[in-house]
């Protein structure tokens, strides 16, 4: 339950407000290497918040981040982009009149080697095809034949494999999918969770964001589970059962911090 | 597995099912442009049956030299339009841009490249200011040109005291977009070429540098673009800006056309560029279209009105039949659009 290797990803009591409005209250997460850490609380937990300020769209009022043991602190999400932690977002962040290798690059376009790409600043149209064909084959997206088709001709999970596609090639640390499946039909959401679970296979630790149950269960290694803004407990699918991560994220069960157990509220 | 490809390819055959009306629409989707070279195409073999003088090299450098200030403005106006934007402030700008070259050279005796920077300084720095209101204070861009049309207007006219600065006035610099030069038969103006090449260099921008690229990404869909990376505002900013270097060379433009420099004129340059951005298939609502497409658009106005009055008809007929263009070609977008949804 406590491996002895140093978390890649550490955040150490963010706390996040709006106004008066509390979304994140001194909550911590660790991120281990080759890890998919599911991400679990019920609406106004606190979750996407706390995502937030691990992918740099927010600041956190208090509290610190580490990346590898450095306190790192993001004020952009290129920021964290920079540091190596890419997002997948749940609104499918592609731009539907671009084809899959120009949205791939989308942000980070390569230019020609030699004058044409530093004078005349002509892009590698070529070369970045080239790389946007194997990051497709080496996810194992099959179902997309031509690389050179515009993102909105694709499907709802072509497109977020897409995204996830993205995130990878340029993932050096972690990747977060927030709700990746939550638009997604059920061929299209196995198609995503076998994208997470490619992620994990070549090294790269994932954080998952999801409402869906059975899916945290079918991929995560461990739940972390978000409750009024801060981190309550963290399980595996091995330990707990849905329903009793259900109930302590609603707050019908409580967990004993030491030994995992679950009792009523006191 | 085996079973699961089968089942797979089934669905995707069943996705894929297009008709041949789709057909169109997909390659008319892919090449924004292509619906408005049929339409130049059809219009000028139509026109050259119903007069003679329609289809000779002489008439079609006229229409060419007539549509210059209108298609260059409209290149400008079809990289805002792509961020689904709009400029009805670029005719006002060009004006003032014509106003601050011709009256620091004749009024203030300043040579004409020290003029001519500042009119192009001028230009571009109201485009500048367009797009800090757009990008910083976060006003619709319709809203901003709306104003900045009515301010530049003003400007121009205080400044300039109501004056028109004729020809004999102007350093010969600034007519030199008035000469004519021979191609094979046709005649065109110096004018005709800037244009032509401020055409190429924003047709190679937009298509193979990350900045084209961007500008596509900002109109399609802004936060998709926030989120990808890409400092949208920085875009933004940098489109109103080139539109508004654009515009101020297209002062130089109608200053040799017209050979004057006059604060009264270019009052219907916003919806006459407007005009051809739409006829030329570039989407209003951003992220569609090709900067080509705007030069066809230019064009086929300038053949309709030309084709029509060698036709003996009426002016009023020939407006109308500008508006049904522009009623069709938004349609024809719409219908695009609708393919894909």
């Amino acid at each position: 339950m406590t491996p002895t290797v140093a978390p890649v990803l550490e955040a150490k009591n963010l706390v996040k407000t709006y106004g008066r409005v509390v979304a994140v209250d001194g909550a911590s997460l660790q991120l281990y290497p080759g890890e998919v850490l599911a991400v679990v609380g019920d609406n106004g937990a606190g979750k996407s918040t706390l995502i937030k300020c691990l992918s740099g769209a927010e600041t956190p009022d208090e509290g610190t981040i580490e990346l590898d043991g450095e306190e790192i602190s993001f004020r952009r999400p290129q920021d964290s982009r920079d540091a190596g932690i890419e997002t997948v977002y749940q609104n499918l962040a592609i731009s539907p009149a671009l084809d899959i290798a120009s949205n791939l690059f989308l942000g980070r376009e390569i230019r020609k080697k030699g004058p044409l790409g530093s004078i005349f600043r002509m892009l590698d149209g070529s070369g970045m095809k080239k790389i946007a064909k194997e990051q497709i084959a080496l996810l194992g997206i099959g179902t997309i034949q031509n690389i050179g088709q515009a993102a909105e001709t694709l499907s709802g999970g072509q497109r977020q494999a897409v995204s996830v596609a993205r995130a990878a090639a340029f993932g050096q640390k972690l990747i977060i999918l927030d709700e990746p499946t939550a638009a997604l039909g059920v061929r299209e959401s196995k198609q995503v969770l076998k994208l997470v679970e490619n992620l994990r296979d070549r090294g790269l630790p994932v954080i998952l964001i999801s409402h869906n149950m059975p899916q945290v269960f079918e991929v995560a290694d461990r739940i972390h589970i978000q409750r009024l803004g801060k981190r309550i407990a963290v399980v595996t699918p091995k330990s707990h059962t849905m329903n009793e991560v259900v109930a302590v994220m609603t707050g019908a069960l409580e967990i004993d911090e030491e030994d995992q157990s679950l009792g009523p509220v006191r | 597995m085996t079973n699961t490809e089968v089942v797979h390819d089934a669905a995707a055959e069943f996705m894929n099912r297009s008709t041949k009306t789709q057909k169109v629409q997909a390659v008319l989707h892919k090449f924004p442009w292509l619906s408005s070279a049929v339409v130049l195409i059809i219009s000028v073999i139509t026109f050259s049956f119903f007069n003679e003088n329609f289809m000779t090299p002489n008439n079609l450098s006229l229409i060419l030299q007539q549509v210059a200030i209108i298609g260059a403005v409209a290149a400008g106006q079809t990289i805002i339009i792509m961020t689904a934007g709009i400029d009805l402030s670029c005719g006002a700008i060009a004006i003032f841009a014509s106003m601050v070259m011709a009256k620091t050279s004749f009024v203030n005796g300043w040579p004409a490249w020290a003029s001519f920077t500042l009119g192009i300084i001028v230009g571009t720095g109201a485009g500048a200011f367009n797009g800090y209101l757009v990008t910083k204070v976060r006003l619709p861009p319709f809203i901003v040109t709306l104003g900045t049309l009515n301010i530049f207007l003003a400007l121009t006219l205080f400044y300039a005291t109501g004056r028109t600065i004729m020809d004999q006035e102007l350093d010969p610099f600034y007519l030199k977009l008035g000469y004519l030069i021979n191609i094979g038969q046709f005649k065109l103006t110096t004018g005709v070429l800037v244009m032509l090449l401020m055409y190429a260099l924003l047709a190679f921008a937009l298509r193979y540098t990350g900045w084209g690229r961007h500008v596509y990404a900002v109109g399609d869909d802004i936060e998709a673009a926030r989120l990808a990376g890409i400092q949208v505002n920085r875009v933004l900013l940098s489109v109103y800006m080139t539109a508004g270097f654009i515009f101020s060379i297209t002062a130089w433009i109608v200053i040799g056309r017209v050979a004057a420099a006059s604060p009264n004129t270019g009052s219907t340059l916003n919806m006459d560029s407007i005009t051809a951005v739409v006829i030329g298939g570039t989407s209003l609502f951003g992220g569609r279209g090709a900067v080509f497409g705007s030069l066809l658009g230019a064009v086929i106005v300038g053949v309709f009105r030309n084709g029509l009055s060698l036709a003996g008809v009426d002016l009023y007929y020939q407006t109308f039949a500008v508006g049904v263009l522009i009623i069709v070609a938004v349609s024809v977008d719409q219908w695009i659009r609708r393919a894909h949804k």
